[in-house]
Parts: C-alpha cells; structure tokens; sequence
C-alpha cells in the first residue's frame, strides 16, 4: 500500500524480499546499506537469531531521490526464510508494493525454492494479493558457487510468465541493485497506472 | 490490482498533529508518535529529537502484526493494547480503529493510569479523523499527481 504524504510530498513504498533459507535476502540488505550513502539511508533493523539468522524480518528504510517533486522513500524488508517461521513471514507482507523473490542458485537447493515460492503465492492469497497483479522480479542469487543449476533451468522451474530476472552474487553486489532499480521502477509505473 | 493506496491530506494531517501535541501535554509524556498498521510513519510531537522514527515505526508495526498473529490464535480479535515497562523509559501502545497505532513514550514523571486515560481521548478523535481520511482517499483523484510520471522521471531516480 503505497503511503502518500502530500503534506511532507513523499512516497513511500514496501518492497519485501522473499526466499528460502540462507538464500541471501539479509545479504543483499546489508549490501545496498554498505553501498548507499550515510543520507539516502535510515538504519538497518535486524531482528535475528543468536545465529544470525532472521527471527522476523530485517528492514532498511532507503531514500532514492524526488519524482514530480514527491521524496521516495522505499522501506525494504526480508522475511525469515526457514519453513518454521512461517507465521512470522506472513505479517511481513502486509502492505507490500512490491516483491523480489531471492532464488538459491545451488541444485541442492531446487526444491527449496519451489516450496519458498509457492508459499508466497499462497501468503499473498491471504491478502488478496497474487504475483501476476504485484510489481515482482526474481533474482537468482549465488551465481559464483560451483553446483549451480543454468539461468534457463530457473526459470522454467521460478519462472515461467517471464517477470525480470536478474543473477546476481549478493555477496559482492553483483546484480543487487539492478534487481532493486527493477523492482522501484515496476512499482512507479503501478503507481501511475493506478494514477494514485 | 495492489492494495489501494493511503493518501495523507494536510488538513487531517495538522488535526493529527494537534490531538498528539495536546496528548504529550495532558499524559505528561515525554513523546508520542503515530504510525500506520504497515509501518509507515505518520506524526509525532514531543522529545523526538534523538529518535529513530522510522526504525520506531517498523517495529512497532512489526510488533502489533505478531500480537495481532497471537490473538488470532487464541480466536481474539485483537489486543489492541500493549505495554512495556524499562528501567527508566516505558512504552504504551494502543491500536486505534484496527487502523492506526498510537505509541506514547512516558517516564517517571508520569503513570501508567494516566496515561491510559488520556489516550483513550486521543483514540476517540484520531479515530474519527482518519475515517474522514479514509473517504476523501477513497475519493478520484487524490494524488493525481503520478498519473504524469514517465519514463524518463523514473531513470533520473537511478542516476547517481
């Protein structure tokens, strides 16, 4: 839902990062808030295990710049990828604008996949949301890890209606904010359509 | 179609304002915020210098959403009331028609009855405030504004 203020002029919009386990959704968080400078960024909001792993979500609150002389601000959260934490991972998408699914590259990790991403579909559903009516993109992560399977065995497994896809090694960056720009942008251009 | 979108107008926004401002001076707390079910910041007043709103904010989003999942289990509609006492600093949380969250920040200066109290007022009012809000967002054309973007606006946001 995105949030207008006309009275400060800003936009904020939700965009909810979504995968597996240890598929890198904390990662590619921590990367866009080592790269973005101290003023475009808020703090970042881990809630994690002793382990670090995500016990609820993690947030970064992330300004990209004016539109039409509107700030906007884009809030960005992960969910907690084991399966257990399921409870948890639907109150995360409440109020989403926008979704990016975080593909585990490895084979070992094919199945796991699959399940994270029917499980968004069938959270969204809760909403009455889905992902063929949501800005969405995917982006196949690890690329760098020796077992991985190709681009073209991803997608036809995560992603048969062709939504943008990107691969990416969040570890390092790569491809992490051109999934982010691809995600803002499709949610820009679902706030004009709705000539919000 | 994505969820419809929340348009803060500036009239209700000042109407905001003024009932938190009144709230901090009639519970005696050191600051109050509101902020939205979704975790978007709304208003604050008070000593808000050396808070992070925006973290605020989230949490305590994420924090009714987890309560909220906790009613549910137990077939509860919601606990639309929360608080937690700290060594110096305590904070009261109130769910303002399933919509809203007030969260008054207080310290030994006040009580936690008080507070309750005058919260209860601020309820009332924010409540019909933003269901005012609600219809005029429901209304064409609140934000017409981005029916303009194009293209172009969009790339100059990636630039730097």
């Amino acid at each position: 839902m995105t949030f207008i203020n006309l009275m400060a002029r800003e936009i904020n919009c939700k965009i909810v990062y979504y995968g597996p386990g240890l598929c890198g959704k904390t990662t590619n968080l921590q990367f866009i808030f080592d790269k973005t400078k101290p003023t475009s960024r808020g703090k970042m909001v881990s809630l994690a295990t002793e382990t670090d792993r995500t016990l609820f979500f993690d947030f970064l609150p992330l300004e990209l710049g004016e539109i039409r002389g509107f700030k906007t601000r884009f809030h960005l959260y992960t969910v907690p990828g084991q399966v257990f934490y399921d409870a948890s991972r639907k109150l995360i998408l409440k109020g989403i604008d926008g979704a990016v699914f975080v593909a585990d590259s490895q084979i070992a990790r094919a199945d796991a996949n699959e399940e994270s991403l029917d499980n968004l579909r069938v959270n969204l559903a809760e909403y009455g949301l889905s992902l063929d009516k949501i800005p969405y993109v995917i982006q196949y992560n690890k690329r760098d890890l020796p077992s991985v399977m190709s681009v073209e065995e991803l997608r036809a497994s995560l992603n048969p209606d062709g939504v943008p896809e990107f691969e990416a090694v969040a570890s390092d960056g790569t491809g992490v904010f051109e999934t982010l720009k691809a995600v803002a942008r499709l949610v820009f251009l679902e706030l004009k359509k709705s000539g919000a | 179609m994505v969820n419809p979108h929340t348009v803060m107008y500036e009239a209700e926004l000042n109407r905001i304002q003024t009932s938190v401002s009144a709230l901090v001076q009639a519970a005696n707390a050191k600051c109050v915020f509101v902020v939205d079910k979704n975790g978007q910041f709304i208003a604050s007043s008070g000593e808000v210098e050396n808070m992070d709103a925006t973290s605020l904010a989230s949490l305590t989003a994420g924090n009714i959403a987890a309560t909220g999942g906790m009613a549910k289990l137990l077939r509860e509609n919601e606990f639309t009331t929360q608080f937690h006492e700290g060594k110096n600093a305590h904070i009261y949380i109130q769910l303002v028609g399933n919509r809203v969250i007030l969260v008054v920040i207080f310290d030994a200066k006040s009580s936690l009855g008080l507070v309750r109290l005058r919260v209860r007022k601020t309820s009332d009012e924010l409540v019909e405030i933003f269901e005012q809000m609600a219809k005029k967002s429901a209304e064409p054309g609140g934000g017409s504004a981005f029916a303009e973007i194009t293209d172009e606006d969009i790339d100059n946001l990636f630039n730097d």
